[in-house]
């Protein structure tokens, strides 16, 4: 199939069970200034979610079966391609993720291949304790180390990608529980991608409830570095590069 | 002396799996480790005496344990092909999930051109509306 060129930017939100909140986090999108397109990955829902995504006016792609973020994820990538888009940004559809702040994280593109918006970087009140927060850290202060930049917040979701990203992201994205964030990240990275974040201010989620109990911060500590382990050793990815920005590098 | 017991229930498996094999219930990259146990039960069934010279040959002092730590690794051989194959096929089941979903997006997409009543085929059916 041929790829066609869009100069649109494809807002893609995966989704799974968020019936309370997909609705609003679409409209909000759509209502911006600037016209985005909105896909919602339906990954798996039993609750109406996509019903309600399309009602507001998104493109939903149904996953026939749960995958996980990461999977939802790698399926709106692929789209994204199919269909020649040139920059993507995913957003929560738990409205964590302010609409508001998409076009400063996509101006991150501009002198890098993945833009994060990232919590913690002086800006916004969000706090975690404990091992969650000594996870975070560590994490924060590797990645800082192998991309040369600071990056507070690897595990953040709300990240934009150019096509050398989506690329890449196709190339590697692992389902596993980590594997959407740290460990694509990571091999992102070490692929020769460019990274760079964009501080933002999260907002408490619209459903549900973050975690703060010890034994399941631990377990997420664990997890956290068994994810990073094996990020730091996999085989890079060979992405084709039509390089403006990087121009001098490798 | 031949163990007559060991023999035939090695006979038993490896005609299993034959069995197996011929009605395509089991693909060949399974069924050869199961084969080479059948067959390697067979012949020390037939031979006892085998498991003693290699035993000896190796320095395992008690013969029994030497087929005890094979078997061992055998199973464990298995099950990590197996594990591995299923993660292979979870791989290709995400990939093909992924190729339904962008595939029904599109052949939604046709349809609502083809109901809106424009001629098909004539147009670009990929545009964006």
């Amino acid at each position: 199939m041929r790829n066609l060129e869009n100069n649109r930017v494809l807002v893609i939100m995966p989704a799974w069970n968020e019936a309370d909140c997909v609705g609003a986090t679409v409209a909000e999108v759509l209502r911006l200034d600037e016209p985005y397109d909105v896909l919602v990955v339906n990954d798996g829902s039993t609750d109406g979610t996509p019903q309600l995504a399309a009602a507001a006016g998104a493109t939903v792609l149904n996953l026939p079966f749960n995958l996980g973020v990461g999977g939802a994820m790698r399926a709106g990538f692929k789209y994204a391609q199919r269909l020649g888009y040139r920059q993507v940004i995913q957003v929560d559809a738990d409205g964590q993720h302010d609409p508001r702040n998409i076009r400063e994280v996509l101006n991150g593109l501009e002198l890098a291949d993945i833009s994060i918006g990232a919590r913690f970087a002086d800006r916004g009140d969000y706090t975690v304790k404990g091992p969650r927060k000594w996870a975070m850290k560590l994490l924060a202060s590797v990645l800082t180390k192998l991309a040369k930049t600071p990056l507070t917040d690897v595990t953040s979701g709300f990240r934009a990608g150019n096509t050398r990203a989506i690329a890449q992201y196709l190339d590697h994205y692992p389902a596993e529980y980590l594997g959407d964030t740290i460990d694509s990240l990571v091999v992102a990275i070490r692929s020769g991608l460019k990274v760079t974040q964009v501080p933002v201010e999260m907002r408490p989620r619209q459903g549900g409830t973050p975690s703060h109990h010890p034994i399941k911060a631990a377990v997420y500590l664990g997890r956290s570095f068994f994810a990073l382990a094996f990020a730091l050793t996999r085989k890079r990815s060979n992405v084709a590069l039509p390089l403006p920005l990087m121009a001098g590098k490798n | 002396m031949p163990n007559i017991a060991a023999f035939f229930l090695a006979l038993a498996i490896v005609g299993l799996v034959a069995e197996m094999l011929r009605r395509k219930k089991l693909r060949e990259k399974y069924a050869i480790w199961w084969l080479v146990v059948g067959i390697a039960t067979l012949v020390l069934a037939a031979f006892p005496q085998l498991l003693d010279y290699v035993a000896q040959a190796v320095g395992v002092q008690l013969p029994s344990n030497l087929l005890f730590i094979l078997s061992i690794l055998m199973l464990l051989g298995v099950c990590l092909h197996l594990s591995w194959e299923i993660s292979v096929v979870e791989e290709e089941t995400r990939a093909l999930a992924e190729e339904v979903a962008i595939l029904r997006i599109q052949i939604e997409r046709i349809n609502e051109v083809m109901v809106a009543g424009r001629p098909a085929g004539s147009k670009d059916p990929e545009v964006e509306p």
